[in-house]
């Protein structure tokens, strides 16, 4: 009935709303951001098919990956915003009690437990909580007076560290900073004070010199120097940086040719339809092949922090915000690393890299994007 | 909407919120632009850098073995081949494990402990990293097929093809061709950096004999290859290719026929014929009893094949040939009369009586002659060269004096390397006044010369330098080097003449006679030899004491070791009338020149002179000589 009378009262607004209220909206789907995904994802797989060597075994398992994923993210689009931010706690909890299964009664390799086996289906609880620990930082929030006070401030680092640590634990060191990151990006939309985000980057360079010393695997210790000094170890550690080095840089402004990089072709580019795969772009595309995905991985974040400044909730807002930031964190740790400017954490290039679990968990945070950018306007204070 | 919510400022919140975001754009859009100028930075600042980093992942650089240079007889017979074989060798540095490897493939193929100690023996030799060492030479087909099968779990093992040396003749001709052996360390570290890139890929190399001495002719030109690998070192294409230049193929004057002839002949002794082409110096037959298995030296030789051939008293690999050094004894003796006529000491007349030994004026010694009884009361060159008669040698000997006997056996290569083209060769030794001075510090002793003149005492030559000093009485004094090689790569190598001495004629027509006269002479030691012969031959037999024989003890057979026989020799030329072929014979503990020795040089003389069916070959037929074909890249 308000609605009615809002409507009524502002007739200039009505045909803007019903506009907005079209068959889209019914399905609650974002189109320009549908439009991008879908674009970066048949980009994704054309880069896909030159990374595994022309083998369309990866190309068809990553398609049947995307339309798990696009279901996923329909799916995921569909729920109301207010069940979602009820959710979250059970989500959240659900969650950190597979992550302590994972670590009681998990299978893995290479020394580390990451995944948990149900009749046959092998998942990765981590992946839940990148979405998991958004919402329920968000939905904290939501509820709170902000910028938030520090007593909040607290317990949503709590809430943060918790995951994070058992994760860490696993060990994951990739996945346990994007589950960090991830929180904590939505508390900084929050409005955290920035004398707690000064303080915070000081207290973690100060801490810096005994979390080396006890804090890090030797594995990751090794990863960190092998970033600083590539060249000490060529063909041990240093290897992947090296080789990926050689492909970015050997490919110039244009590349190579579509699967004419001999770096990814002739296998000196490791894990090359995985985490490296941006440097088979970067190979046999060139400059211009990375600066066009750059420029399509730009567009989506604009797209996402649209939704959020048009979210009419602070939920809305934050989480809208907070997923988008991590998806570029994603993209930035990734090309980052591959091109030896970061540590080499094994953080897939998003929606290009092949692995199925990471890209259904990205696919739903899209769908919760849309979820929040086609919410039927509300009136009201 | 709960009580949180109204307290909430929706506009203040908003207002911050937006605020949020503007900075996270602006950092958004700041850290895509350093990733852009990181790419930026790889893709065109360091392009080149990359690009060059790239190729050289991809472009390996190999190198190609040249194909070994053959070897063949005058005739054409091939004596030393290439034959293709399959080898399975192991990467070291690729290997995780080597025992386990080690016992993986047992499995797979037949690995005898033989192998696997050579394996471990060249394992620990010097080599180039990433060489591969080989394990089973000659693999057959299904072992070939096995290993395939599993190459996929057999990390750093290879099947190569590779030409292995291959001597068809086995031991007849291992003392003349060599044979070549895997590169050892003392090798490798004589290597220039030259010899480094020539011998890249090829893994032996020429050891002793021919093979060594040619080894730079037979190795070859090595080749290059660009290939294009992967990340595993698998090559995938070649890019650019230059063909390895194949070794030279060399033609020996050594005669296979002959060489056989002369082998069968001394078969089950020790001993060793040299036979010389007489116009060219070209060595027909370079035999040494007795002799090895060259092709066990190829792959490498185990320590029980190589402690056995070691470790033999009758030294097997001890070329005899040109190695032994013999007291030349009595076929020193038509040297020494032409050059009593040369100085003019004696003429062919004089004669002396033979009372059956020699004493110097004023010494009670007697130097005896080999008959107790002595060779008569008018014993006179022909009859003291056809008869072997000491006495008068001793006589003439002594009225010659060392200086001119020294200075005179010079001329027919006495003393003195011949410099035949395989290595190691011995110079023997032919005593002088200054030699016994410089070597025992003592002074030349009347009685030395008498020795000389037996070719007993200080003297001793090889059988190589007694054929050269046949074949230069046979050329009447010209003196040619001895060489097995005739042609390389089909190019005719020229006879080098070493000196040309000049006696007058009559005086050669005297000794020849007296030659002549030892094998076809009523009472010549070497008559036997002449019965069914179809040409006329000249020789010279020799009998040389191993041990020492006391003042008036009389050598006898029965009370000596083995050992301590005395050796058999004879040197002769043939045909008499146009001479084309000399031979040495030396026969360790043969006893007999006559008996021993003689026989074994009328075999090679047949073999030379005559056809299959017994008749004399002309001319013409004798110089119908193989052209070879050159080697060629097999694989």
């Amino acid at each position: 009935m308000n609605q009615q009378d809002f409507i009524r009262r502002m007739p200039e607004a009505s045909s803007h709303l019903r506009r907005q209220d079209g068959i889209w909206q019914k399905l609650h789907i974002d189109v320009p951001l549908l439009i991008l995904l879908l674009a970066l994802t048949a980009f994704g797989l054309f880069v896909l098919y030159s990374a595994s060597g022309g083998d369309g075994h990866y190309v068809r398992r990553q398609g049947v990956f995307f339309i798990l994923a696009y279901i996923a993210m329909f799916s995921l689009a569909q729920v109301p915003l207010a069940m979602m931010q009820r959710w979250a706690p059970w989500l959240y909890g659900w969650g950190l009690i597979l992550l302590v299964l994972v670590l009681v009664m998990g299978t893995g390799a290479k020394g580390a437990q990451r995944w948990l086996e149900l009749g046959g289906f092998r998942f990765q609880p981590s992946e839940a909580l990148k979405l998991a620990v958004p919402l329920l930082i968000a939905s904290y929030f939501s509820q709170r007076m902000l910028p938030p006070a520090f007593k909040h401030v607290f317990w949503a680092l709590v809430l943060i560290t918790l995951p994070t640590l058992l994760i860490v634990k696993q060990p994951d060191l990739g996945t346990s900073l994007l589950v960090a990151t991830s929180g904590l990006l939505v508390l900084f939309f929050a409005g955290l004070r920035w004398r707690y985000i000064v303080s915070a980057v000081a207290l973690v360079i100060g801490s810096a010199w005994p979390m080396w010393h006890w804090g890090l695997h030797g594995y990751q210790k090794q990863r960190i120097m092998t970033l600083f000094n590539p060249e000490a170890d060529p063909y041990g550690a240093g290897w992947n940086i090296k080789q990926s080095k050689a492909a970015i840089g050997s490919g110039g402004w244009d590349g190579k040719g579509w699967l004419q990089g001999t770096q990814s072709q002739l296998d000196f580019l490791p894990e090359s339809h995985t985490d490296f795969i941006i440097a088979v772009l970067s190979e046999e595309m060139g400059l211009m092949g990375v600066l066009a995905l750059m420029g399509l991985y730009l567009l989506i974040i604009a797209r996402g922090l649209i939704i959020a400044l048009k979210a009419q909730h602070s939920f809305g807002r934050l989480l809208a915000a907070g997923i988008t930031l991590t998806f570029f964190v994603y993209i930035f740790v990734n090309v980052g690393m591959v091109s030896g400017m970061l540590p080499v954490v094994g953080v897939p290039l998003p929606l290009v890299s092949h692995g199925g679990t990471a890209l259904i968990t990205l696919m739903a945070g899209f769908g919760i994007l849309m979820a929040i950018s086609t919410e039927p306007k509300k009136v009201g204070l | 909407m709960s009580e949180n919510h109204r307290i909430q400022d929706h506009h203040y919140e908003a207002r911050i919120f937006m605020h949020r975001v503007l900075v996270a754009a602006v950092v958004v859009l700041g850290l895509l632009g350093m990733l852009a100028a990181r790419y930026y930075n790889l893709t065109i600042t360091h392009h080149d850098l990359y690009v060059t980093e790239s190729e050289k992942n991809r472009v390996h650089v190999q190198s190609i073995a040249p194909t070994r240079g053959l070897i063949y007889d005058r005739k054409g017979r091939l004596l030393a081949d290439n034959r293709p074989s399959y080898t399975l060798s192991l990467i070291i540095e690729r290997v995780e494990n080597i025992d386990e490897i080690l016992v993986q493939l047992r499995q797979l193929v037949k690995i005898s402990d033989v192998d696997v100690e050579r394996f471990s023996r060249a394992r620990r030799k010097g080599r180039r990293p990433y060489e591969a060492v080989p394990l089973r030479y000659r693999l057959n087909e299904d072992e070939i097929a096995r290993l395939a099968v599993n190459e996929y779990r057999l990390e750093g093992v290879e099947v190569e093809a590779q030409l292995i040396r291959f001597y068809p003749y086995g031991e007849l001709f291992a003392h003349a061709v060599g044979y070549v052996g895997s590169i050892n360390q003392r090798e490798l570290d004589a290597m220039t950096e030259d010899d480094m890139h020539d011998y890249a890929s090829t893994r032996s190399i020429g050891k002793v004999g021919l093979e060594s001495h040619y080894e730079r002719k037979l190795l070859g030109e090595v080749g290059y290859q660009n290939v294009e690998t992967n990340a595993r070192g698998r090559v995938l294409r070649v890019l650019e290719r230059k063909d390895p230049i194949p070794g030279k193929t060399l033609q020996l004057h050594l005669d296979t026929d002959l060489q056989e002839a002369a082998h069968s002949a001394l078969s089950g002794r020790r001993g060793s014929v040299v036979a010389i082409e007489i116009a060219t110096g070209g060595v027909l037959v370079l035999a040494s009893t007795p002799s090895f298995n060259p092709n066990l030296f190829v792959t490498g030789i185990s320590h029980k094949d190589y402690n056995a051939l070691n470790t033999s008293l009758d030294k097997p690999m001890y070329n005899r040939a040109i190695q032994g050094q013999y007291p030349p004894a009595s076929t020193v003796k038509p040297m020494l009369a032409l050059a009593a006529l040369h100085y003019g000491v004696n003429d062919e007349k004089r004669s002396i009586r033979d009372p059956g030994f020699f004493q110097l004026k004023g010494h009670k010694r007697k130097y005896r002659d080999w008959k107790k009884r002595g060779h008569g009361n008018h014993v006179d060159m022909k009859q003291a060269i056809s008869e072997s008669c000491d006495t008068y040698f001793y006589d003439l000997a002594h009225r010659m004096g060392i200086d001119r006997i020294h200075d005179f056996g010079l001329h027919f290569g006495l003393g003195a390397r011949t410099d035949i083209d395989i290595p190691n060769e011995n110079g023997g030794n032919w005593p002088s006044k200054a030699w016994k001075k410089g070597r025992h510090g003592l002074p030349w002793f009347p009685g030395d010369s008498l020795n000389v003149s037996i070719g007993q005492g200080y003297t001793q030559a090889t059988p190589l330098q007694l054929a050269e000093m046949t074949a230069t009485i046979a050329a009447r004094g010209v003196r040619k080097k001895p060489m097995l090689v005739r042609t390389i790569d089909g190019e005719v190598q020229s006879p080098v003449e070493v000196e040309r001495f000049n006696v007058l004629p009559r005086h050669w027509d005297i000794i020849f006679d007296a030659m002549r006269e030892v094998v076809h002479g009523r009472r010549g030691t070497g008559q036997r030899i002449r019965r069914g012969a179809k040409y006329e031959m000249a020789g010279k037999t020799g009998t040389a004491q191993v041990v020492g024989i006391k003042q008036d003890e009389e050598y006898d057979a029965s009370k000596l070791n083995a050992r301590h026989l005395d050796h058999a020799l004879f040197i002769g030329f043939a045909p008499y009338d146009n001479p084309k072929i000399a031979v040495a014979v030396v026969v360790e503990n043969g006893e007999h020149g006559s008996s021993t020795a003689a026989p074994m040089a009328r075999k090679v003389f047949d073999a030379y002179l005559l056809d299959e069916k017994g008749k004399l070959l002309s001319d013409a037929a004798q110089g119908d000589l193989f052209a070879p074909q050159l080697a060629e890249n097999e694989l």
